[in-house]
């Protein structure tokens, strides 16, 4: 093989244009063993972490002391209360689920004996019940063992309204059973393909029901626990300072062997990412650090002759340009972007496909994102199966002109184009955050080049994604003509991600904007694909359904995908976390282990 | 004297109720809420942010609001934060000892540079030194505290690696050592606040100073041969102090308070970097709680500072 095209092909995977995966296939394709083909990368530069290491160290402990940053300091330890991703892998050092996503996003069993599958009677053939087989002697860190009735306990929390758990969307939909102390049967109404969301990953965390059963309902809040967990995770809990410190020591009585290896962990919160990124890669003060929303070139320069580096997990968060499909400047019975007006101008097809010409994604790449970032047309991303490959995306200026000339939409006096007497110009929102600043600036300048004039607006995050419905400026309102943000994929199905759009869910001021579909996009194929996909038990038939809402979206411009973001986080050169794209950074902390130095 | 300040205490009662009407209204009146962090992450459906927001009464109209918290705080009972669905006072008390620590270290070094240098920088103005203590002043304060942290972080962590740049409230270890290491990892953030306070005090001390020094009772002390010391320290001193101590009784407040910026530049776990938390993530009871308390230490060190008038100077009688 040229020797040329082998460098290019490690370049691509540094940059993460290309999985570490495929490159492996790839070379195995030429013959080479995987190990070897590995050997390579690390030869070339690429960072490990990405691959499912081994756990290696062979004994419980003695792995000295753990020492995480995270830029937002987790303000609860109950995993039912868990706003935030911080909350959550706050909680998630303590208690734990049935399972949880690996690096490829395969389910691992934690405190399950066993994956439910069709072979081990787990699943039912209709997908209306999973039967989850509890690994036996498991203890609660204050000794009292895990059960089946624990498990269901779970359920009543987090289903309780007045207890007002977060987790109440996860487990809404089922029904709970005990089959005896170490079997549960989760029972759903209709057919759930994708049965492995209640119990499992970050809000499947299970909390003891000897602890919070006084707890549940009206009185949730007050429970002494939440503050200080008693779970069965790898550390058992030591203090807790909200917003700044979580400490835990090892579980000597921890259920897989030899884990933990660290003997004491320690979480750090508050700060900004930059210098959570200087305390890993430059002085070493801290082991790890996550969400590293650094500019590249700063990351870069950081990790010359440092102490860390930084390391990617492929998922499947989507930043993206939504497209209203609903008139923003009309109001309607006291709503703006009403479902009884059309978009004067975004409703012509012309228009959308311009649109989507003219985000220079290379340029928002390169500029901005790294290699934290990958180019793509398509708004579903992973895991692979669901992967569209019949789109393409092409950023050009001349075809977006030419697009819009034919439509009729000619130049006027200022070089706006316009039509019927009405100019072609659209307001462009998005939250303050310095990348989409920047996204923004990069298409409103090639938005300008086709004639198109583009308005800028930025809102404060927590006011655009509140939920305050007297307030006009929040994403579900959606009373601008385009909008740009991330939605991130929580789990490797694309069911809640995909669901979204369908016209069911559409946010309008009769539903206070709670619908997810804020683009209010109405199209009978997609609906009639969701509705299909949902309860489709045949999984080939699931993802080619999946695969077609994709080209649906991309073919009507609903969605203009921007950039395919990869989670990156900041380690020590010698510890070993285990990162996975589908799950929380901690969702597989008991696997994290120190390389020892010699 | 006592009826002086039972009056004034008297009359603190409304203007704090004041404050507090328009701290919560202005609060109330922000917009954006506590869950902006559930709105994209599809595992959770719109309903439950809309069902927390109306379990903890964000739905309810502004006075009611302002009157369920009214009573509650008569009663003791602070609330709890949105975000970590704690006690406020817990959470306030939790980072108290912290703040005290290091921004009050910082006030008592500013004090200890300023007070020295403004007198001395005034007996001899224009002098080579108190041109450059003048000097040195200028460029402490044009100096904000983002950049000196920032370029201490850089020479003493990252070049030199003397010092830690993140705060731990959780040292390790007993006696001697766990005090060294409390002194270690105070000395960025005392130093980057305390010098530029201290700047700022310089300026004010000297300048507090030459009023006085020129003054005839000064010529008159230093006629009947009183040492230069004495005329300082006794007859200089103690009148230029009445507006340095106004200053300093102003400053107390904020050692509770906590500095924002520099909390958040070293980790700091205190009041400051609740303050600016709880402010971006719209947890309202949180931050109700601190700037009450901070408007209410307002008012109180301005009453100990109009009594410290009194002793300072016996003409200024309080009635």
């Amino acid at each position: 093989m040229l020797d040329t095209e082998l460098r290019t092909m490690i370049d691509d995977v540094k940059d993460g244009r290309m999985d570490r995966r495929a490159f492996i296939q790839r070379m195995i394709g030429f013959g080479l063993t995987a190990p070897m083909a590995t050997q390579i990368l690390a030869v070339g530069g690429v960072a490990m972490a990405e691959g499912p290491s081994p756990y290696k160290p062979a004994k419980r402990g003695g792995g000295g002391p753990l020492k995480l940053l995270w830029w937002q300091g987790p303000t609860l330890l109950n995993p039912h209360f868990a706003t935030g991703t911080k909350d959550q892998d706050a909680s998630r050092i303590f208690y734990e689920p049935l399972a949880s996503w690996d690096v490829d996003g395969n389910l691992n069993p934690i405190l399950a004996a066993e994956i439910p599958s069709i072979q081990n009677g787990g699943l039912a053939a209709d997908a209306k019940s999973v039967t989850w087989k509890l690994k036996p002697g498991v203890k609660w860190h204050d000794g009292k063992p895990f059960t089946a009735d624990d498990v269901v306990f779970n359920w009543e929390y987090a289903t309780d309204p007045a207890t007002a758990a977060v987790s109440i969307g996860t487990y809404g939909d089922a029904t709970v059973e005990k089959i005896d102390d170490l079997t549960v049967r989760v029972l759903f109404k209709v057919p759930t393909p994708f049965w492995a969301n209640a119990f499992v990953g970050a809000y499947g965390c299970l909390i003891p029901k000897h602890l919070f059963a006084d707890y549940k309902g009206g009185k949730s809040r007050e429970s002494p626990n939440n503050l200080k967990p008693v779970g069965t995770g790898p550390y058992k809990f030591v203090e807790f300072k909200p917003g700044d410190l979580i400490r835990g020591e090892i579980n000597s009585d921890y259920h897989i062997p030899n884990r933990p290896h660290f003997d004491t962990i320690e979480l750090k919160g508050g700060g900004d990412a930059v210098s959570a990124a200087r305390a890993i890669i430059q002085t070493g003060e801290y082991d790890y650090a996550w969400n590293m929303q650094v500019e590249d070139e700063v990351l870069l320069r950081l990790e010359k002759g440092g102490k860390g580096k930084t390391i990617y997990a492929v998922g499947g968060d989507i930043e993206f340009i939504a497209v209203n499909s609903t008139d923003p400047n009309t109001e309607v019975d006291g709503e703006r972007s009403s479902m009884k007006t059309k978009h004067p101008l975004l409703s012509d097809p012309a228009v959308r496909k311009a649109l989507a010409l003219l985000v220079d994604r290379n340029a928002i790449q390169k500029v901005i994102y790294g290699r934290a970032g990958r180019t793509t047309a398509n708004y579903l991303n992973g895991p692979a199966p669901f992967v569209s490959k019949n789109t393409a995306w092409e950023f050009s200026v001349e075809k977006a002109s030419k697009l819009l000339d034919d439509a009729g939409w000619k130049p006027g006096a200022d070089g706006v184009r316009e039509k019927d007497g009405k100019k072609l110009k659209l307001l462009y929102q998005t939250s303050i955050n310095g990348p989409r600043q920047k996204t923004q600036a990069i298409v409103k300048q090639a938005c300008q080049k086709a004639g198109i004039d583009v308005e800028l607006k930025s809102v404060v995050a927590s006011v655009f994604f509140s939920s305050d419905v007297a307030n006009p400026d929040t994403y579900a309102h959606f009373y601008a003509d385009l909008e740009m943000f991330q939605i991130p994929m929580t789990q490797p199905d694309p069911v809640l991600l995909m669901r979204r759009y369908h016209s069911r869910y559409v946010a309008t001021k009769e539903n206070k904007w709670q619908g997810s579909n804020f683009p209010r996009w109405v199209n009978k194929d997609y609906d009639a694909a969701i509705d299909a996909a949902e309860t489709e038990v045949d999984p080939v038939k699931r993802a080619e359904l999946y695969v077609k809402c994709n080209d649906l979206m991309w073919q009507h411009g609903v969605m203009i995908p921007v950039m395919h973001r990869i989670k990156v986080g900041a380690s020590a050169n010698a510890l070993r976390p285990v990162m996975s794209g589908w799950a929380n950074d901690l969702d597989n902390l008991q696997d994290w282990y120190r390389e020892a130095t010699g | 004297m006592g009826q002086y300040v039972l009056r004034r205490l008297l009359i603190a009662i409304p203007s704090l109720l004041g404050i507090s009407l328009v701290l919560f209204t202005v609060l109330a009146l922000a917009p954006g809420d506590p869950f902006g962090d559930l709105a994209t992450n599809p595992n959770v459906p719109p309903e439950v942010a809309l069902a927390l927001r109306a379990k903890f009464g964000l739905d309810d109209p502004i006075y009611l609001r302002y009157l369920h918290w009214l009573v509650a705080m008569a009663q003791g009972d602070w609330g709890f934060s949105f975000a970590s669905r704690a006690n406020v006072d817990t959470l306030i008390l939790q980072r108290l000892p912290t703040t005290l620590y290091v921004i009050g270290s910082a006030q008592l070094l500013a004090l200890s540079i300023a007070i020295p240098v403004g007198v001395f920088a005034a007996t001899r103005p224009y002098s080579i030194f108190d041109q450059i203590a003048n000097t040195l002043a200028f460029i402490g304060f044009s100096l904000p505290t983002f950049f000196t942290g920032l370029l201490f972080i850089l020479v003493f962590s990252v070049k030199l690696d003397w010092l830690p740049f993140v705060y731990s409230t959780d040292i390790k270890g007993t006696g001697i050592h766990w005090v060294l290491e409390q002194i270690r990892q105070a000395i960025m953030p005392v130093m980057v606040l305390g010098l530029f306070q201290a700047a700022s005090m310089t300026r004010f001390v000297r300048s507090a100073m030459l009023d006085v020094i020129r003054l005839d009772y000064v010529t008159t002390a230093r006629a009947k041969g009183l040492g230069q010391a004495t005329v300082i320290v006794k007859h200089v001193m103690r009148n230029a102090m009445i507006p340095v101590v106004t200053l300093i009784a102003l400053q107390i407040p904020a050692v509770f308070g906590g500095a924002i910026v520099t909390e958040q530049i070293f980790r700091i776990p205190g009041i400051g970097s609740l303050l600016i938390s709880s402010i971006l993530s719209n947890d309202t009871p949180v931050v109700m709680a601190v700037t009450f308390v901070f408007a209410c230490l307002v008012v109180f060190f301005n009453l100990i500072a109009d009594v410290l008038y009194g002793w300072l100077d016996p003409r200024i009688s309080l009635r």
